[in-house]
């Protein structure tokens, strides 16, 4: 008989490596809630001392870009080449430019 | 594909459902997996994924009806470029990697057991100290990989069960037993050694969450494998005694660590989608060479004979030269007649049937306290 399935909720586990520097994805998680999680993202992801703060978040609360639309979605910025210092050409002589 | 009218998809919905096609039941997923593809005879090389990469004929012709995504998918794979949850995959390549990640993970959680069984008896305060942060690894590594399994469609539930309904594999080498501390020092210098040959190239596998899972796992393995070697070490310069422990648990290890890369490669009937995939980038006999070069001189400098008549080194080729390996014993043990299969599992079981109240009241309690919230506000 399948049992009642009752799965406690996926978190995604973000996690700043030192201070200065931001929070990174490093993965995800189940707790019952975001306090469990941060526990057990530490128990998890830094018993190395890999971070000093760690930020969770509930999966289902997380809006993405849709893979299937990314050619579209990203498109504007693909003629735009203008917006690179390279683009432009300065005579070898000008300094510090 | 998915259509989405304005701004964003959530990321679980992507997740869990998009890369699926639309015949796919998400929540019928690891019958499938179980009913079709877990072939015993075909142990595909995946020391921790054992019966893995035989792909049914059926999920290869499913695959062919995307001929045009598959194509595209394909020439990403073979640019090194990776593969995304959220990107399109043939049918059977998700189906590889939910198996073969599966049963990595269960293969580190039920890799617990042999070791924990010492963590009581540790002959000191600092070997205990060491083996307790290197099972607590072990079950980190199997949440790791459950995580990765997971972006592929598949709920943590659904892969325990599987685990605990014995449909699912994991390493057999597991299912030998630890009868004394000599055990935890072979197992750490040959088990996660042997793990860490197979592990490293998969932190180049084609599916970026498995890779990166596997990175995290490969940097913490080593570890495993020094205290492991540091254990066979004292106890090969110890007392006569201590030397015998030592030379006994080798005796009883090699071999199995051995057969943990699998079938030879002329046995290893799917080794070539894999690599088509990258989902495998060296043989089962290519690594099993590694290992065997790499550990013999190892245990020529504890003083330990390989117990293995036939080793020599072959000038030649450069090489080590093994002796004939006793699939027979590989095969039982994989069948579920090793000598502590039936113990594993029941010992799984158990844990997880004892710690079912806690798993609800942590919930209930969780409920109750988002509803006092709610009330409140």
């Amino acid at each position: 008989m399948s049992q009642q399935r009752k799965q406690w909720p996926l978190y995604e586990v973000f996690i700043r490596a030192r201070s200065g520097l931001e929070h990174k994805h490093v993965g995800s998680i189940h707790a019952v809630d975001a306090r469990q999680a941060v526990e057990h993202a530490r128990d998890l992801y830094t018993r190395r001392q890999e971070g000093v703060s760690i930020w969770v978040v509930r999966s289902s609360d997380i809006t993405a870009s849709d893979p299937g639309e990314a050619e579209a979605l990203f498109e504007p910025a693909k003629d735009k080449i203008y917006r690179h210092p390279t683009f432009y050409s300065i005579p070898d002589e000008v300094k510090n430019l | 594909m998915l259509a989405q009218a304005a701004g964003g998809v959530p990321l679980a919905q992507l997740r869990y459902t998009a890369p699926l096609p639309a015949a796919y039941d998400t929540e019928k997923i690891d019958r499938r997996l179980v009913l079709c593809h877990i072939v015993p005879e075909d142990c595909g090389g995946f020391m921790y994924t054992q019966g893995l990469d035989s792909l049914g004929a059926d999920c290869l012709h499913q695959a062919t009806d995307a001929a045009a995504l598959e194509q595209r998918f394909q020439s990403k794979v073979d640019a090194d470029d990776r593969i995304e949850p959220k990107d399109w995959m043939p049918d059977a390549y998700r189906q590889t990697l939910i198996r073969q990640i599966s049963q990595h993970a269960h293969s580190e959680i039920v890799g617990m057991l042999p070791e924990g069984n010492w963590i009581t008896r540790a002959p000191s305060l600092r070997r205990k100290a060491v083996l307790i942060a290197k099972v607590q690894d072990e079950g980190g590594h199997g949440m790791y990989l459950y995580s990765a399994a997971e972006t592929l469609g598949i709920s943590r539930d659904e892969l325990l069960e599987q685990l605990l309904a014995g449909t699912a594999k994991y390493s057999s080498i597991f299912n030998y037993p630890t009868p004394t501390w000599a055990d935890v020092g072979a197992i750490g210098w040959l088990v996660d050694g042997a793990a860490i040959m197979n592990q490293i190239p998969i932190c180049r596998c084609s599916y970026g969450p498995y890779a990166r899972a596997m990175v995290r796992i490969c940097k913490e393995e080593s570890f495993h494998q020094r205290q492991g070697f540091e254990i066979m070490m004292t106890l090969a310069r110890g007392t006569p005694e201590q030397h015998r422990m030592a030379q006994d648990a080798l005796n009883r290890w090699w071999w199995p660590s051995i057969m943990m890369f699998g079938p030879n490669d002329a046995a290893s009937k799917h080794t070539a989608q894999s690599m088509r995939w990258k989902i495998k980038r060296f043989s089962n006999d290519e690594l099993r060479q590694k290992f065997i070069d790499i550990t013999v001189p190892q245990a020529e400098f504890l003083g330990l004979k390989v117990p293995d008549p036939d080793l020599r080194w072959d000038e030649a080729t450069q090489h080590y030269v093994h002796g004939p390996i006793d699939w027979k014993e590989f095969e039982e043990v994989l069948k579920g007649n090793g000598p502590c299969n039936r113990e594993r599992l029941e010992t799984r079981r158990r844990a997880h049937d004892d710690g079912r109240w806690v798993r609800e009241a942590a919930l209930a309690y969780a409920e109750k306290q988002r509803a006092r919230e709610t009330q409140a506000a």
